[in-house]
């Protein structure tokens, strides 16, 4: 392979690359109709916040979009330089504020490297349990939301209803729905309150009904699949060169999951019988389908950690006062949106001297603009839908 | 804890990627500056500043690290308004006046210059990442664009533009990404003054809270009241 | 003109129809608001929808007009200003017009046109050229493209819908609404009159289609591309604010209910219900009550469909019009003709 190969990999995909360009430049010729520049966004319903894409259209169809970043940048790179290293877990609980928990762990998990701590077996198992809470809160509601980008109005309903019993017992633990700031370097705030493990238990129950729920309502819809099936198609190199991680590049067959591969000391994955899902179409539809599986598996994830979860203390011996040696460390996780990391350069300070976030849908939309071109646009919004970014995770 | 990591952390020499170094040093030969293997963990990578494309195009197509994670820069000079919170020293009141600035240390595979170059890229099959690092001299602050091999480098070199001030050669669309179009500076140098620390300092540790298990209330010199 | 036997001046007759006319449009649209669009989609979306104003959130209807009303009335600075204002009403008076030629009685009528069906469908176009002023004169780009896709769907499915209707037509043998309900109530099937033959049992295709194409027409989910709130951010009406958006939504859900009695009219039997004569006086005073139940039945298919499906792409949906309900309709027109003459 050669640097050349980069805009395609396959003779189809070329292919259809090529007619795609031959078919822009047809209409242009034919109808000669004049551009028309179609702003979506800041504030539009389709863009989880305040993500714009300049659109040019020739008639309905996108000539070219361009995503316009940073109307949520909060610089948390910077900020994560005057903050101490247990008070960066506020900041980074904020990037992607639907899975608020999974940012937390690779931040710790990377100070804990740095420091040489491990949180003891409890602490970890919990932790992994959160993680994967934290991935099925999000994940459902991704879902839910591609049923309102298509038009459909009721699955987003039952995800909010069924996301609650998962945000519930996540609050009953943290004490925050949406920010728990629990995770600490060398274990955790608390331990679990009583009675939690059944009624989680239950709460999964729930969420695996609500997989079947939606599997018929919206997925074994015939034009769900219509509006999913062939669109906005990632092919696995061109994906992997813009760092496109996690579901949406499972979604196009590559079987590469940091929960498995590559997994960092302090979770528990390794320790639970589970499945990587992958989907070799790499449409919009495959990345759902991965997703609702994911909601699945995650759920049998839970069930399995809970049952098997050790006793013992939740804290290790760290000092009070957290001074992490010196070193670079990067740690990656699987996040609800993909691969999420952090790469923290200590001078055995109070704070890290600097910190470089990696988050998932920061590259997982920078296929944007490639992934675009051609499509009419109700499929902007598809494919939008169907890569699920959260703003805060694009912006930091 | 896994037993696979347990093992892999007792391992004193990592030959696995002992071996990915020598491929890499195979292909670039005097390009490289420095490295560093921290066994089971990871690999740094100095290169020059001339080979930095060159290092990627090994690494995708030869090495078949396909998997571009993130590119952004390091500044090494310690910041001139002191480390902002580690003693009530630091904390100027009056405002923002620069200090002498302390000597700069460099982190893994070492350094020479101010400016370095941090990227890093996966091997998806192996699961193995490898970290890179360029040093930029201080008068050019520019280096040639990964985007002809890595396309997801785009909006990260754009970051690191607006937020470093590097120029990146060759890039098609060397826009501010998140900042808006007439800000001046280059936020994340370590001299760019943060100014909601100047106009309200650090109070110190007061935070800290007590550990689970730990009843013994106040801890050891955290300024807690 | 005689009503019940009472002998009635011109103007006492205008009136009444007039009055009649609010009446059998927006009795309709207030219960299909509230009733489907209020608690059955809760009821599908598993919550509980309006609860707080008067029992059970009856009164919400009340209080969401009352809302529109105090709202400014927004006009674009750079809007035609003249085309802007009167969109929604000519959106709405297509509804009006459109109910005119529906019977709800023996005697209770509008207007009693031999030419009922073809009135109807040439009027239910009338709305198309309310949302294009309203798309246009917007000057905002996603009320445009809404605009030009509505325009676009509603010509494709207009062909659907009228040669759904022509099945209708030649078994009854006439244009006229009256005589359709009239020729279903004096039906038979192989003979049997006992519950006349409502053209449904005989037309269902027929019937399939006109659900389908009057769901496009009515741009419902699934076909609901020239609002679709996710991409266009609701189309023609993103600039409508207050009492003018209130009546683009007056006009959403009358169409529907008048839609609907223009099926139950040609497919259902219309006001007539089996087992008392059609000539009786009892109709007069029944016949709205059994328009309103059909009504329900077919709007009850519109909004279940509408909750439960996602929306079709403009392609795809040109695609189901051009490719799949046209010919179908067309093989409904060939059957039903052969048939005819046949039997």
């Amino acid at each position: 392979m050669t640097a050349s190969d980069t805009t395609a990999v396959s003779d189809a995909e070329k292919l259809r690359y090529i007619s795609q360009q031959a078919a822009d430049a047809r209409v242009n010729v034919e109808i000669e109709t004049e551009g028309m520049t179609l702003n979506i966004g800041p504030q539009h319903p389709a863009t989880h916040g305040t993500l714009r894409i300049i659109t040019k259209l020739d008639g309905e169809q996108v000539v070219a979009a361009e995503p316009v970043l940073g109307y949520m940048h909060r610089g948390y790179e910077k900020l994560a330089e005057v903050r101490t290293y247990p008070q960066v877990t506020t900041l980074v609980n904020r990037i992607d504020w639907v899975g608020s928990f999974a940012n937390e762990t690779p931040f710790i998990l990377a100070a804990e490297k740095l420091m040489e701590v491990e949180a003891p077996p409890r602490a970890q198992y919990i932790r992994t349990v959160l993680h994967e809470m934290s991935r099925i809160a999000n994940v459902i509601l991704g879902i839910g939301d591609m049923g309102v980008q298509v038009g459909a109005v009721t699955p987003i309903f039952f995800a909010f209803r069924d996301r609650e019993y998962v945000l519930n017992q996540i609050e009953a633990v943290t004490g925050g729905r949406f920010h728990p700031n629990f995770d600490r370097i060398g274990g955790l705030k608390d331990d679990l309150p009583a009675g939690w493990i059944q009624n989680t238990k239950n709460a999964m129950v729930k969420v695996r009904e609500f997989c079947d729920q939606i599997e018929e309502l919206m997925y074994g819809n015939e034009i769900f699949q219509a509006r999913t099936r062939g669109i906005g198609i990632i092919p696995k190199d061109i994906g992997l060169a813009h760092g496109v991680s996690g579901v949406n590049i499972r979604g196009s067959g590559v079987d590469w999951d940091v929960r498995r591969d590559g997994l960092p000391s302090g979770l528990v994955y390794d320790q639970v019988d589970w499945k990587v899902w992958t989907h070799p179409d790499g449409d919009s539809y495959s990345r759902m389908w991965v997703r609702l599986q994911e909601v699945r598996e995650g759920s049998k994830i839970v069930d399995q950690l809970l049952d098997n979860i050790p006793s013992g203390p939740i804290m290790a011996k760290v000092p009070r006062i957290i001074k992490v040696p010196p070193g670079e460390a990067y740690v990656e996780t699987e996040n609800p949106l993909g691969v999420m990391g952090y790469y923290v350069i200590s001078k055995g300070d109070l704070h890290p001297y600097r910190v470089r976030i990696r988050s998932a849908s920061f590259n997982n939309i920078s296929i944007a603009p490639w992934l675009l071109k051609g499509v009419f646009v109700p499929d902007i919004i598809t494919i939008l839908g169907s890569l699920y970014f959260i703003l805060g995770d694009i912006d930091r | 804890m896994s037993d696979v990591v347990e093992t892999e952390d007792a391992v004193e020499v990592d030959e696995v990627r002992e071996a990915q170094l020598e491929a890499l040093g195979s292909e670039l030969g005097d390009a490289i500056v420095e490295t560093f293997v921290k066994p089971g963990d990871d690999i740094w990578v100095r290169v020059s500043r001339e080979a930095w494309v060159e290092a990627a195009t090994v690494l995708r197509h030869e090495l078949g690290f396909g998997f571009f994670n993130f590119l952004s820069a390091i500044d090494w000079m310690p910041s001139p308004y002191g480390r902002d919170m580690d003693s009530q020293v630091d904390v100027t009141l009056e405002g923002a006046e620069p200090k002498e600035p302390e000597p700069m240390e460099w982190g893994y595979a070492g350094g020479a210059t101010r400016f370095q170059m941090l990227a890093r890229v996966n091997d998806v099959t192996t699961a193995r990442g490898v970290t890179l690092k360029a040093d930029l001299p201080d008068d050019d602050l520019s280096i040639r664009t990964w985007i002809p091999v890595y396309a997801g480098a785009n909006w990260h070199e754009r970051e690191a533009s607006e937020m470093f001030g590097i120029d990146f050669v060759g890039h098609p669309n060397l826009r501010k990404l998140y900042l808006p179009g007439a800000f001046e500076g280059y936020p994340m140098r370590k001299d760019f003054a943060l100014l909601s620390r100047r106009i309200k300092p650090w109070p110190g540790i007061v935070d800290v809270e007590p550990m689970p298990g730990d009843d013994d209330g106040d801890g050891n010199g955290d300024g807690n009241t | 003109m005689t009503v019940l036997s009472i002998e009635l001046a011109y103007w006492q007759q205008t009136t009444l129809r007039v009055l009649g006319g609010a009446v059998a449009v927006l009795l309709p649209a207030g219960t299909l608001v509230y009733i489907y669009l209020f608690k059955l989609m809760s009821f599908v979306q598993s919550r509980l929808g309006p609860m707080e104003a008067g029992p059970a959130g009856s009164l919400q209807l009340v209080a969401e007009v009352g809302k529109a009303f105090q709202k400014e009335d927004i006009f674009p600075r750079k809007a035609d200003r003249i085309v802007f204002a009167a969109a929604p009403f000519v959106v709405l008076m297509s509804t009006f017009l459109l109910v005119l030629v529906v019977p709800f009685g023996p005697d209770a009528w509008f207007v009693d046109l031999d030419t009922g069906v073809f009135f109807a469908l040439a009027v239910s176009s009338v709305s198309v050229i309310g949302i294009l002023m309203a798309g246009w004169a917007s000057a905002n780009k996603y009320s445009l493209l809404g605009g030009l896709r509505a325009a676009g769907q509603l010509i494709a499915y207009e062909l659907p819908l009228v040669l759904a209707v022509m099945g209708v037509v030649i078994q009854a043998g006439t244009l006229n609404m009256q005589d359709i309900v009239l020729a279903q109530a004096e039906g038979e099937i192989f003979g049997w009159g006992g519950i006349g033959n409502p053209f449904i049992l005989t037309q269902f295709l027929g019937f399939a289609i006109f659900l389908v194409a009057m769901q496009a027409e009515l741009t419902q989910p699934p076909f609901d591309m020239p609002v679709a709130e996710s991409e266009l951010v609701s189309g023609y009406m993103t600039e409508y604010s207050g009492i003018r958006f209130l009546l683009f939504f007056i006009g959403e859900f009358a169409t529907a209910g008048v839609f609907s009695m223009v099926a139950a009219t040609l497919f259902l039997g219309g006001w007539w219900v089996p087992g008392i004569d059609p000539d009786s006086n009892l109709f007069n005073v029944i016949g709205p009550i059994v328009m309103f139940a059909k009504v329900m039945l077919v709007t009850l298919l519109i909004f279940w469909f509408r909750f439960t499906y996602p929306r079709f792409r403009e392609d795809q949906l040109q695609r189901l019009a051009w490719k799949v309900l046209i010919p179908l309709s067309l093989l409904n027109i060939v059957i039903t003709g052969v048939l005819k003459v046949a039997f």
